[in-house]
């Protein structure tokens, strides 16, 4: 067997009390395409920063072709051994191509650049590895495909022959994936090595010879593709034995509960044809990768987004599209995906940002009774059981787990009929998270209507189904007490199932 | 679906005349403002006789001088994606700083009777000590370029102020005065001199890596950090240099106007933005070039040079002077076909 070209062994990394991984292992052999696999906190970035020289493994080490990695300060050697492509660009949009990959390099002629030559060495460069960009093109006017084989290609005129793909394909579409992965295989025969970052499983058995997978920050498995069916794959990403836990009973909704939101032929973009119901007292949940249109079917719901065709109706009212205003009226409350971005304003209290949607209830006029905001904001700081001195607090004191509560409480304020949530446990403490989903419960035994889009599968246990989208379709349903490894495999879209094969 | 994946053998190359026509796309963009001074001018030339003479057209490069060092400085700063609002007190305080040091006590000067060579090292120093001082607030501490310069436009204002009593300096040794008064071909020195600084600044911005560097840092200061630039070191630099350069602006606008009053520079730093932004320089940094920032200074000089041929009420001249800038701006968006940001 050969020299590893990039081996890590027994790699830890905390940030302060969390264990970001605890044993991490990765072997890379020359040549490869190597698949690192694992669910959203598994431990994948914190990996790829350690194995990029971003950051320094708490303990551990790193070895390139045998030798210890360089010193996390020599930029330039770290350049030389190893390229990550991340899913934000790291290119200066308003330069040429030809510049890209030159800056601060520039080959000069007496001290000047010589714009000639740069656009003769990039050329060249482009030409070698059969990257067909035009040179001259402004950056920012590539296509995402262009975009990252031109880093790829500076990365590679550094010297550095092990490239990190964090999920390449996430903003393609399957033409485009095909493409990428023609081209991937192109650079593996002149003698480059990926290690490929992805949530879609079909993928990794598509380009790659070998697969790593992490879960809970720990190394589970080293195998090459070929020896590892699907299955074996999904279980040892999901830890089937572990996540089964309780299944809580509950009654299932009944049958005459009236229908609160009916949503049908739902078209834009992201998403095709959608029909969907959510009786009331009903919670429903709804999967996918992140590129499988279900962020934007919810916030199509919430008003945020304007789709290009179908329609969504509450009870028996038209939901007005694109004005988020008129969707509160209409008894709509929303969760947003982002706390940071979309859900709170840092600035503000607590009592500011919790009351931020129902202002108009408080008042008369458009002037709010600062008491009654007070009293209001306070009983809902009581409600959801926020840990804060009072509502004058600043919303930016607070823990994420208390953070996302105060969103939770502004959806909550308005009584709504409907409730959605985007990501409604996304990066919280255990217990924060219970008491976030205890708030589902009791909305849904107050006989709200719940659609919860939502990455973590906890969230989705306690739905009383859940749909799955995959590349803007619902592809499958799930009623509640499915199994972890049935939901993934629809989510990453490996069926073991022949297509049409219903699961019920 | 199995054959379609084989990838061709020989990739489609797109047409070669594409690129081509982008790159000249590119350049039509930089002359944006060439048709509209051309119109400008054909238009004085229509409504005054005296502005198409050797002589006015002078007079409108003699009066834009100090404008145009300015706005070098301010798009340097612009182009790296930063602030620099107190240019314009720099514009003030550095030559009169020189005009303290060499002027006796009765003149109201410090009396300290520095030769007047000395003196102009001096302004430099003042403008280059400025800039240094805005730049480790900005770049080291990481303070808002926009609100750190805005204060120290005010702090330096109010330093020239308390410094001059209020008064205007007069009588300062020939030197201060050798760039507007000299000529060479008829055109003042001051002509001369901005026109060399452009010139260069335009060939550092896109033959040396450093002023490439201007262009990555604005553009994605992360990336031009990836890349091996010392970001912070680039934008210290900057800062120095902008400053430098407006208080060489300051000794141009002495001469131009024989004296040194209190508010020398005062409210230059709108006009100096407009001709920027005009001239194509993004706000938000990262692009345009020196010869878009030339010819937004040209325009304003035009059109301030016609509205005082039109003898249009001095009263009025600020309304009409602002509203044209509205206009300009409203054109250089419509013909470049980019958002201004």
């Amino acid at each position: 067997m050969s020299t590893p070209l990039v081996e890590a062994r027994d790699i830890v990394k905390r940030y302060g009390p969390t264990v970001a991984l605890a044993d991490g292992r990765l072997t890379v052999l020359p040549g490869e395409s190597h698949a690192l696999v694992g669910r959203n906190g598994a431990g994948k970035s914190t990996l790829v920063n350690v194995l990029t020289g971003l950051q320094a493994p708490d303990e551990g080490t790193v070895r390139f072709d045998g030798e210890p990695a360089p010193p996390l300060a020599d930029r330039d050697a770290w350049r030389r051994k190893v390229a990550c492509v991340y899913q934000k660009p790291t290119v200066v949009p308003e330069l040429t191509v030809a510049e890209n990959l030159f800056i601060n390099r520039q080959p000069l002629h007496r001290g000047l650049i010589s714009w000639r030559r740069l656009r003769g060495e990039a050329a060249a460069l482009l030409d070698t590895w059969d990257v067909h960009v035009d040179p001259e093109a402004r950056t920012a006017d590539l296509k995402v495909e262009d975009r990252q084989m031109v880093e790829i290609a500076r990365a590679l005129s550094f010297g550095a022959r092990f490239i990190v793909l964090d999920e390449p394909t996430a903003q393609l579409d399957n033409r485009e994936i095909e493409r990428l992965f023609g081209r991937m295989r192109a650079l593996q025969d002149s003698g480059v090595t990926f290690l490929f970052i992805s949530h879609h499983l079909q993928e990794v058995y598509e380009v790659c010879q070998t697969v790593t997978v992490l879960r809970d920050a720990r190394w589970i498995t080293t195998a090459p593709v070929a020896d590892l069916p699907r299955t074996a794959l999904v279980e040892a990403m999901a830890g089937e034995a572990v996540t089964r836990q309780e299944q809580t009973a509950r009654d299932a909704v009944a049958a005459e509960a009236p229908v609160v939101l009916t949503v049908s032929g739902l078209t834009s973009e992201q998403y095709d044809g959608i029909d969907l119901t959510v009786r009331s007292g009903e919670v429903v949940g709804l999967a996918g990768t992140s590129g499988s249109g279900k962020v934007e079917l919810a916030e199509t719901i919430a008003g945020l987004r304007t789709p290009a065709g179908g329609t969504a109706r509450l009870r028996e009212r038209q939901l007005p599209f694109g004005d988020v205003r008129a969707v509160l009226e209409a008894g709509v409350g929303f969760v947003p995906r982002d706390r940071h971005e979309q859900g709170l304003v840092a600035g503000l209290s607590i009592g500011d940002n919790a009351t931020m949607t129902v202002l108009d209830r408080l008042g008369r006029g458009g002037f709010v009774g600062t008491d009654r905001k007070r009293r209001f904001a306070a009983r809902l700081i009581e409600r959801l059981d926020i840990h804060a001195e009072g509502p004058g607090q600043p919303v930016s004191d607070l823990s994420g787990g208390n953070a996302q509560k105060v969103v939770m409480a502004r959806a909550l304020a308005s009584d709504p009929r409907l409730l959605v949530l985007v990501n409604p446990t996304a990066g919280v403490d255990v217990k924060s998270k219970e008491s976030l989903l205890a708030r589902v419960d009791s909305a849904r035994e107050d006989g709200t209507a719940v659609l919860v889009v939502s990455d973590e599968l906890d969230d989705l246990r306690r739905c009383d189904r859940v749909l799955v989208l995959f590349h803007g379709r619902i592809v499958a349903e799930h009623p509640a007490g499915w199994h972890d490894h049935e939901l993934i495999a629809s989510i990453e879209g490996v069926d073991s199932m022949p297509e049409g094969v219903d699961h019920g | 679906m199995a054959e379609t994946k084989a990838p061709p053998l020989t990739p489609v190359r797109s047409p070669d005349t594409r690129p081509a026509r982008t790159v000249i796309l590119r350049r039509a963009r930089e002359l944006a403002l060439v048709p509209a001074l051309v119109l400008l001018m054909a238009l004085g030339a229509v409504v005054n006789d005296s502005f198409l003479t050797e002589r006015n057209l002078i007079s409108i490069l003699g009066a834009s001088a100090a404008l145009a060092m300015v706005v070098l400085a301010e798009s340097l700063v612009l182009i790296t994606g930063k602030f620099d609002l107190s240019l314009e007190s720099v514009v003030g305080i550095a030559p009169a700083v020189g005009a303290l040091l060499v002027l006796p006590s009765a003149e109201s000067g410090w009396g300290t009777g520095f030769p007047a060579a000395l003196a102009m090292v001096a302004i430099l120093a003042v403008g280059a000590a400025v800039g240094a001082f805005n730049g480790i607030l900005v770049v080291k501490f990481k303070l808002n370029a926009f609100i750190v310069t805005l204060a120290m436009l005010i702090v330096l204002r109010g330093v020239l102020v308390g410094a001059t009593q209020g008064k205007t300096l007069f009588g300062m040794p020939d030197g201060f005065f050798t760039l507007a008064t000299t000529t060479f071909l008829d055109v003042p020195l001051s002509v001369w001199l901005a026109a060399a600084a452009f010139a260069l600044t335009g060939l550092v911005l896109k033959y040396h890596r450093v002023g490439r560097a201007l262009y990555a840092i604005g553009g994605n200061a992360d990336a031009a950090r990836a890349a091996g630039i010392r970001v912070d070191r680039v934008m210290l630099g900057v800062f120095v240099v902008a400053g430098v350069l407006a208080s060489v602006g300051g000794i141009m606008q002495t001469g131009y106007v024989g004296a040194i009053s209190a508010n020398q520079g005062n409210n230059m730093i709108f006009t100096v933005f407009a001709a920027a932004v005009i001239g194509g320089i993004s706000l938000d940094g990262g692009r345009g070039t020196m010869f878009g920032a030339l010819t937004g200074v040209l325009l304003l000089g035009v059109v301030q040079n016609l509205l005082t041929l039109a003898q249009v009420p001095s009263f009025w001249i600020q309304a009409i002077y602002g509203g044209i800038i509205l206009v300009a701006l409203m054109i250089a968006r419509v013909t470049t076909g980019r958002a201004q940001d």
